[in-house]
């Protein structure tokens, strides 16, 4: 058990193209470069960045869905990019590190609720009685315990993004890995999977990773980082992140809304300042502003 | 909506033939398969009409239901009536001579009774396996009686895994259809008009995004069933194992009593070299 659950050194992947593995193309440009960061056990990382930046090819990296072409990966302490790295480790990693993707549709293998909860412990080889005791806290956890028999195309989509947290979870993982989980789904159903996604973090301990395009997730990250055309360029507490609003934007990305209101604010002249990361203290800021001025 | 089609033909329920293992049911299937082309005479196929009246009665499933099912194959049922009827040749004068074409008695006799057999067929089988076990549990249930075939590395599990995602993904399919129909059909796309060739035309469109975004789905999937440890049938576990109960084991002794007396009546009668009128007509040899 080691503090650092996650470590990369200088991780690079570039993508080739499958079709024509012998030419190697000299101009193809890494999808990650140089991508050196440590995430402590029981962290909650949001991970910022627009589309095509790396950042879903950094998860896959982490799970052993790809292999970096240069650099190191260590989960908890191992090292996952060495030669000697068997089928067996490979499974033991991915127990380790879930992964819950965006579509909730293509991640559901079975016709039954419980039984697509049971997809991942049945894979383990658990004994059955471990494997319906784990299933029926997984759902239990995500709230979908009346759901059990259902199948699960009759569910919503933040419904089915539910069971397939509830599949992750009863493998047991120590990392979860968000990759845009909230994507495809309504408000009602994003706020759902936040929720579950932070109970995880803050009852169970595990590590989450939470990669998304909404900055109102990321902003209750403990921790934010931010990847840029295969880089990591900021890697910062949420709030000093959402405090350069100008940074943001040169990456193609945005603040929260009430950081961009206060940094449109002040960029008409208004000598506003103070936080911002949530409504209650822009409210707080914009208020005291206001007072101030009287 | 066409997002309500049943999937195959099961039709849900709670009845005795509801409740049987899956893999009863199979082996029970080809029993009586077999067993209709056992009954060779009017009392055994008396006998066996009955007992298929009798599983219909227990599946709870409507007699319309049923019949519907036969249906589609009243073509082959007729086909081989008529194939019975002028090529069957008997003893004795024919009923109907002409031209080339000779009918026996024997010929028509032998056609209904081929016709009752293929409808019996249809009926037993679909009351005792299709119309009464889910798609699913006829995956686990084919996955489980095939598995010895393992052994000669038949990939078994690979079959069952790709049968029951592809059950799984009928409704997801079949919802996307629709997604995409209505969307050229806001832009002018015309399904329901014109002739053969042109609706079939206007399906291509429809197709293609289909086939695209079906392989994009086998991709992601693949990658998180991969990430949820899958690696094929090694070490795996199942939650809901299959398992025989005492109502499995009563199902199989009924089962060899009905296809014993079936033998019975279709064998024993021509033993006893009894001569009598209805006795003759009663076990008729078809």
């Amino acid at each position: 058990m080691s503090e650092v659950i996650i470590k990369t050194e200088n991780l690079g992947y570039t993508y080739v193209d499958s079709l024509d593995d012998d030419i190697v193309k000299v101009d193809q440009s890494p999808a990650l470069r140089g991508v050196s960061l440590e995430i402590k056990r029981g962290e909650y990382v949001a991970v910022l960045g627009h589309n095509g930046s790396g950042k879903s090819t950094f998860a896959k990296l982490i799970n052993m869905i790809l292999t970096p072409t240069v650099g190191k990966i260590y989960i908890d302490g191992v090292d996952i990019t060495g030669d000697d790295f068997t089928e067996e480790d490979v499974f033991d990693i991915r127990r380790k590190v879930g992964m819950v993707f965006q579509n909730p549709d293509n991640q559901l293998v079975a016709t039954v609720v419980e039984e697509d909860v049971a997809f991942g412990p049945e894979n383990l080889g658990l004994p059955r009685e471990e494997i319906r005791q784990r299933v029926d806290s997984a759902l239990s956890t995500v709230g979908m315990t009346e759901y059990i028999k259902h199948a699960p195309h009759k569910l919503s989509g933040g419904q089915k993004q539910r069971v397939a947290i509830a599949g992750i979870i009863a493998m047991k993982p120590e990392i979860i890995i968000f990759d845009e989980s909230t994507a495809m789904l309504d408000p009602q159903g994003r706020a759902e999977v936040v929720e579950i996604m932070e109970r995880l973090n803050k009852e169970e301990g595990i590590t989450v990773l939470n990669i998304t395009h909404y900055m109102d997730e990321a902003a209750r990250a403990d921790r934010v980082v931010v990847i840029n055309d295969g880089e990591l360029i900021i890697d910062s507490t949420a709030r000093e992140v959402f405090k350069n609003v100008e940074l943001l934007h040169s990456v193609g990305l945005e603040a929260t809304q009430g950081a961009e209101l206060i940094a449109a604010l002040s960029g008409c002249g208004a000598d506003i300042s103070g936080e911002s990361l949530t409504l209650d203290e822009t409210v707080e800021t914009i208020a005291n502003y206001i007072l101030r001025k009287k | 909506m066409i997002s309500d089609i049943t999937l195959g033909q099961f039709f849900p329920g709670n009845s005795v033939l509801h409740r049987l293992d899956p893999r009863t049911k199979i082996i029970l299937t080809v029993a009586f398969i077999v067993s209709v082309f056992f009954a060779n005479n009017p009392v055994a196929f008396a006998f066996l009409t009955l007992a298929v009246c009798f599983m219909t009665a227990l599946s709870r499933i409507s007699l319309k239901v049923v019949l519907k099912g036969i249906k589609p194959i009243i073509l082959i049922i007729l086909f081989t009536a008529i194939i019975n009827v002028f090529m069957t040749t008997g003893e004795g004068e024919p009923l109907i001579e002409f031209w080339i074409i000779k009918i026996y008695t024997r010929g028509i006799v032998r056609a209904v009774f081929m016709a009752v057999r293929v409808i019996l067929l249809i009926m037993g089988s679909s009351v005792l396996l299709t119309y009464t076990t889910s798609p699913i549990a006829l995956t686990d249930g084919l996955e489980s009686l095939l598995s010895p075939l393992k052994v000669i590395k038949l990939p078994v599990h690979t079959f069952a895994m790709m049968m029951s995602i592809a059950l799984r993904f009928i409704p997801t399919l079949v919802e996307e259809t629709e997604k995409i129909m209505n969307a050229q059909k806001s832009r002018g796309a015309d399904f329901s008009n014109g002739s053969l060739v042109e609706r079939a035309k206007a399906l291509i469109p429809l197709l293609i995004p289909l086939f695209v975004s079906s392989f994009k789905r086998a991709e992601e999937l693949a990658t998180a069933m991969e990430c949820r440890c899958y690696r094929g049938d090694k070490n795996r576990v199942k939650l809901n194992k299959l398992e025989y109960h005492g109502i499995d084991l009563a199902w199989f002794l009924i089962f060899a009593l009905f296809v014993a007396l079936l033998v019975c009546l279709s064998v024993l009668p021509y033993s006893f070299g009894v001569d009598n009128e209805l006795y003759n007509i009663l076990f008729y040899k078809i």
